[in-house]
């Protein structure tokens, strides 16, 4: 047991949702308000009631509900059913003079969350009273988290008079404008779930495998690095490559018959991945979410950004993998 | 019909491996590649791409609908950033972004590049130790780091042309990703440590310890530091670039189609950096 789960960080959410549904509904000036609070309403619901439904009607049937929701969020969101709504927002004179007022303090609350949730994750994790944690065990990072935004919400309402709730409804803003792209890591993931049960990783290791010359180092070291960074790219996540691409390669051809070293063969493979994971509008909750923050009107600005990053280390890793593992 | 396609890179054996693959489980990939690449909402595109990968592999219909159930549910805490909004939107509403800048423009010879270089060293520094959620998109890049970095442009150039803010910000914003990957595998504890060291167990590789996979992430680490940093270098004069274009492109309102970058060429700023494209 422990006092901040899992479970109780998704009834958290799926309420903060919720009460942004219930403004949304009362957004008498939303173009696409009933549909919108649909969207939303669905996917807190699956926050809300996603662990109870597994419990009362058991594994299978619940998640099937709950892929049927999620085709209904897909589809209201493919044929334009969700969209921003409308806002009362402060003006900048009125911004201005609350920076004035407030001077550095305002920084407080801001700074308090990550601040407070590395320090916690440090020194909280272990604090229980008999059987009861205080983090989840597993998700130690993501309940010192939710401990810090608490205590920045309540540090907010102390320094400006507006109160948690005012936050909430005053988020809607944000989440309206990140949209779609907030659900997207999550379909992403559901994805990734379908190519596993369908052996798609098999499938590109084979197609890989047949352009590999086992007596050339050098191109079995490119293989290797480049299929990890197109295998990430397909999957959104490296951490999915590289169990196939390094024992379907790297084991097979590098380690066993060239005798190369499994350290850093290993570290600069997954690295050779992450190159992957800056190209790739599949990893959203790096490069499609943050596009959503900050109001970018390409959605693909992050990863073009990035790009010319990751083309030269990918081409440095596989230079660095073929001096450094045959020694 | 084989041998005429032989090369010295595919011979016939190889050509009828090829034809040989079972491609079906591959059949999402340019779903999703055609999908994205013609503007398809993406949410509605990656349901496709899963319904249809599943149809190709004869998966039962209950069984694809479980999986995307299972999946989506076990992927909830993708979500939490949602957590992080109330405050920052709270602070916004009182003027976090104004005093960001304001605060900025105090600081005497602060640039973009400084900014985002000093906050890219940090990042990476405090990842490779472990402390991983010192920064993140919600609760850093969108209140501080951005509004700080383009602060910084607005003091040397005046007000920013909406391409040249979002430049910045999507500077900001690769900062974060790119020193967070490659300073969090140094820390022996992370997870991709954990799972290598875990394959090379099941495999029966004995004598490797996390610390030695830890240890050879360092190099790497430190090429993407150079790299980035030395592509940072180059930002602040695509940024006055870009401003005197913008300027130029203003002051002309009836040649709009006439400045191209031969054109812009013999404004200072643009000769250092003709033809890059950071």
């Amino acid at each position: 047991m422990s006092l901040i789960s899992i479970e109780r960080i998704y009834l958290l959410i799926g309420l903060i949702v919720m009460y942004l549904v219930w403004h949304t509904l009362k957004d008498k000036a939303h173009p696409k308000r009933l549909t919108t609070a649909l969207f939303w309403g669905l996917f807190g619901s699956l926050f809300l009631f996603g662990d109870l439904a597994v419990t009362w009607l058991g594994e299978q049937l619940a998640h099937r509900i709950a892929g049927a929701m999620v085709i209904v969020i897909a589809l209201l969101a493919g044929m334009g059913k969700v969209s921003a709504g409308s806002y009362t927002p402060r003006s900048d004179a009125q911004k201005q003079q609350s920076a004035r007022a407030l001077g550095n303090k305002v920084f407080v609350p801001a700074l308090l969350i990550p601040l407070f949730t590395v320090a916690a994750t440090l020194l909280l994790s272990d604090v229980s009273t008999g059987e009861l944690m205080l983090f989840d065990p597993k998700h130690q990072t993501l309940a010192a988290l939710t401990l810090a935004c608490t205590l920045a919400l309540i540090a907010g309402w102390r320094l400006t008079g507006d109160s948690p709730l005012k936050a909430v409804a005053e988020s809607r803003r944000l989440v309206d404008s990140i949209g779609w792209a907030a659900i997207l890591p999550q379909m992403l993931a559901m994805l990734g779930g379908v190519f596993v049960v369908a052996q798609t990783g098999d499938s590109i290791k084979a197609l890989v495998s047949l352009f590999v010359d086992p007596n050339n180092r050098f191109a079995l070291v490119a293989i290797y690095c480049i299929g990890m960074a197109l295998f990430t790219m397909v999957m959104g996540n490296a951490f999915a490559a590289f169990p196939v691409m390094t024992a379907g390669i790297a084991l097979p051809f590098l380690i066993e018959q060239h005798g190369a070293s499994p350290a850093p063969l290993m570290a600069i493979g997954m690295y050779s991945g992450y190159c992957g994971t800056l190209m790739t509008p599949m990893a959203a909750n790096f490069n499609i979410v943050p596009a959503a923050l900050l109001d970018l009107d390409d959605k693909y600005q992050v990863i073009k950004v990035q790009i010319p990053t990751a083309l030269t280390l990918l081409a440095t890793n596989i230079l660095l993998m073929y001096f450094i593992v045959f020694d | 019909m084989p041998g005429e396609f032989a090369t010295y890179w595919m011979n016939a054996a190889m050509l009828e491996q090829l034809l040989q693959l079972n491609y079906w489980p591959l059949i999402g990939i340019p779903v999703v590649v055609l999908g994205f690449a013609l503007r398809f909402n993406p949410l509605l595109v990656v349901t496709v791409a899963g319904l249809i990968t599943g149809w190709a592999v004869n998966m039962d219909m209950f069984a694809l609908l479980e999986t995307f159930g299972d999946k989506f549910l076990s992927s909830r805490q993708l979500a939490s950033f949602l957590l992080i909004l109330p405050v920052i939107a709270l602070l916004e509403r009182h003027g976090l972004k104004e005093h960001a800048q304001n605060w900025i423009a105090t600081v005497k010879g602060v640039t973009t590049r400084g900014i985002l270089s000093l906050y890219f060293v940090v990042r990476e520094v405090s990842a490779a130790l472990g402390l991983l959620s010192l920064g993140g998109h919600a609760q850093t890049v969108r209140p501080l780091l951005s509004p700080m970095a383009e602060a910084a442009a607005t003091n040397q150039y005046g007000p920013l042309p909406k391409p040249v803010r979002d430049n910045i910000a999507a500077h900001a914003a690769a900062c974060d990703n790119v020193a967070l990957f490659f300073g969090e595998d140094i820390f022996i504890a992370f997870g991709a440590v954990l799972l290598m060291d875990a394959f090379l167990k099941e495999n029966g590789i004995a004598g490797i310890e996390p610390l030695h996979i830890g240890l050879w992430a360092i190099p790497t680490a430190l090429a993407a530091l150079v790299i980035h940093l030395f592509r940072l270098s180059r930002l602040e004069a695509r940024i006055r670039r870009d401003i005197a274009r913008h300027q130029q492109a203003n002051q002309h309102p009836n040649q709009q189609e006439v400045p191209s970058s031969g054109q812009v060429a013999d404004t200072p700023a643009s000769s250092q950096t003709a033809g890059s494209d950071l």
